[in-house]
């Protein structure tokens, strides 16, 4: 006997699930919609951006001719790498020193924005609406307004990505918060303790580790916007970055691009190590 | 009966002992940390020229900057105030909308060039040195911020848009591509075993085992990528890549005072009803999924 069906089978089976093989026209016909409304749009702001077809060759081949400049990176002399290099830890400062400064000013909004803590509605909205403001700007636009405050230098982009982070650490912290297990909390009120008593031995003992996983995430994600601040005059690699992209020393620029790299793998790895660590202590 | 302990039991006290040594050695391993973590801040507070009295000398700066952007609003003439404050609003939406474009266009691109690569870069349809290469590859482009891709950009294609628009596009295709492949890592391996033993190609297994069982999930990391793609955009002017960013670094660096709140409140305004709507339609997306 063969296993295979004959055409007459074949043909009764299909006519039998024609249902099920067609599938619901109107799931069909959404489908389509979206996606020839997305393409639409695609198509539209394809033609408001100026793009003409000789640009995006020529675009292609320069960009190519720098690829080829810039192999094989090259800082040019010593002394502009040790530049070079201290502006990286420059850059690692920055990110490490914001991103605990806003961990621990954040602390306090955390619980201001926690509806479990502060159970008054207006503080909690005003709260939660102003660390939303905050965050929506980007540690960039952070970096000018400093800049303009403190002067050039790190100090201006510390205080940037301090800025920026608060914002986000305010809205984790007090998820975190809320989240908690209130068991704890009450057993601390029940064998007499206060306000402060409740979160320091009910609260802060539950959310400490998830907070320091968080920090070391915001350490890594820092290191990246951290290189590029420099961009506006707030410290750190990206002045050299930008300065050597415009000036067209590729192979320096190269350079640059290859140590961001290698920083921000260093610190991934480092920082994966710690987090499960700390996750992992807290499992036991 | 009483519940008080009796102090001088000593199997109690061998207990209490080797308690305390515990908590001794814990305390010792805690303050090893904290010894390590002060002499990391001091370590980058120095390379970062913290100066605790230059701040002093400047933080009212920081108010004083706040509050002259503000605009001058007074009740009697309220919107004649507003109006000023907004002079150039359909510039700005303008701008505004171009931003929303290249963050919609650079999301597209991204997502499809990540959809395209994930399935060789994920561990269970993947394979050898391919794998490896387009590992690689991803890592690379979400690695280099988006705006470095655009400094080089825009030194070859020139100003506007364009550049802007590949730069996150490139940046987008790096980070979705990693979070696609995660899951199809996550996937059900039967359907693709139901498929390979019909004699399907890869393409087929791809296209009817894996890819109905993935699509929900892509869908909504790309609209989460889209909503941090617009505040990529709208940073992109500042080094002449399009979108709401020049008319925000030119307000800045020129001292328009009252146009850099009127900019920021767009912004923020726009991201906000972004982060809102994007929720929505995950949430929509997700229960979709969970009715199926």
């Amino acid at each position: 006997m063969s296993l295979a069906l004959s055409t007459t089978e074949r043909s009764e089976l299909i006519a039998r699930h024609q249902g099920a093989i067609d599938g619901s026209l109107k799931t069909k016909l959404i489908t389509i919609g979206v996606i020839a409304g997305m393409v639409a749009l695609f198509v539209y702001a394809l033609t408001t951006f100026e793009l003409d077809f000789w640009r995006i060759i020529n675009g292609f081949s320069s960009l190519g001719k720098f690829v080829v400049l810039m192999l094989p990176p090259d800082p040019g002399s010593l002394t502009r790498a040790i530049i070079f290099v201290k502006a990286l830890f420059e850059t690692i400062a920055i990110a490490f020193l914001g991103t605990i400064l806003a961990a621990i000013l954040a602390f306090p909004l955390g619980f201001l924005a926690a509806k479990n803590v502060v159970a008054n509605r207006i503080v909690h909205f005003l709260a939660r609406r102003s660390l939303d403001t905050v965050r929506g700007v980007d540690a960039l636009i952070w970096a000018l307004i400093w800049v303009n405050v403190v002067g050039l230098g790190p100090f201006a982009g510390m205080l940037a990505i301090m800025t920026s982070d608060l914002g986000a650490f305010g809205k984790l912290y007090s998820e975190a918060i809320e989240s908690a297990d209130k068991k704890a909390v009450e057993g601390v009120t029940s064998s007499g303790g206060n306000k402060l008593h409740e979160i320091r031995f009910g609260l802060i003992p539950q959310v400490l580790p998830v907070i320091a996983s968080q920090v070391l995430y915001f350490i890594e994600s820092n290191t990246r916007s951290s290189t590029i601040i420099g961009i506006v005059g707030a410290g750190g690699i990206g002045l050299h970055l930008a300065e050597t992209i415009r000036t067209l020393e590729w192979q320096q620029a190269s350079f640059v691009i290859l140590l961001v790299l290698v920083a921000v793998s260093v610190i991934d790895l480092i920082s994966n190590r710690l987090r499960f660590a700390i996750i992992g202590k807290r499992a036991v | 009966m009483t519940l008080a302990i009796d102090h001088n039991d000593p199997t109690l006290r061998g207990h209490a002992e080797a308690y305390s040594r515990e908590m001794a050695a814990k305390r010792r391993q805690t303050l090893l940390g904290a010894v390590v973590f002060i002499a990391c801040v001091l370590l980058a507070a120095y390379g970062a020229e913290v100066d605790p009295a230059k701040f002093a000398e400047n933080a009212w700066r920081f108010p004083k900057y706040i509050l002259e952007i503000m605009p001058t609003l007074r009740p009697a003439t309220f919107f004649s105030d507003l109006k000023e404050w907004y002079w150039n609003l359909n510039g700005w939406l303008k701008l505004l909308w171009q931003t929303l474009l290249i963050a919609y266009v650079g999301t597209l691109l991204g997502a499809v060039g990540g959809f395209l690569l994930c399935f060789t870069a994920s561990a269970n349809l993947g394979s050898g040195w391919v794998r490896w290469g387009t590992r690689r590859f991803l890592e690379f482009c979400r690695t280099v911020p988006e705006i470095v891709f655009a400094l080089i950009f825009v030194i070859a294609f020139g100003l506007g848009p364009l550049p802007g628009v590949l730069a996150i596009a490139i940046h987008t295709m790096g980070a979705m591509g990693k979070l696609f492949s995660e899951v199809v890592e996550n996937i059900d391996m039967k359907p693709v075993d139901g498929m390979t033993a019909t004699g399907a190609t890869w393409w087929q297994t791809i296209r009817f085992a894996v890819v109905p069982q993935v699509l929900s999930n892509f869908a909504s990391y790309a609209l989460l990528r889209f909503e941090i793609n617009v505040r990529g955009a709208s940073i992109m002017g500042f080094v002449g890549a399009g979108g709401i960013g020049q008319d925000l670094i030119e307000a800045i660096r020129k001292f328009y005072f009252t146009d850099v709140s009127a900019i920021l409140f767009l912004i923020i305004l726009t991201v906000m009803l972004i982060d809102y709507g994007t929720e929505r339609l995950r949430h929509a997306l997700l229960s979709l999924e969970h009715r199926q």
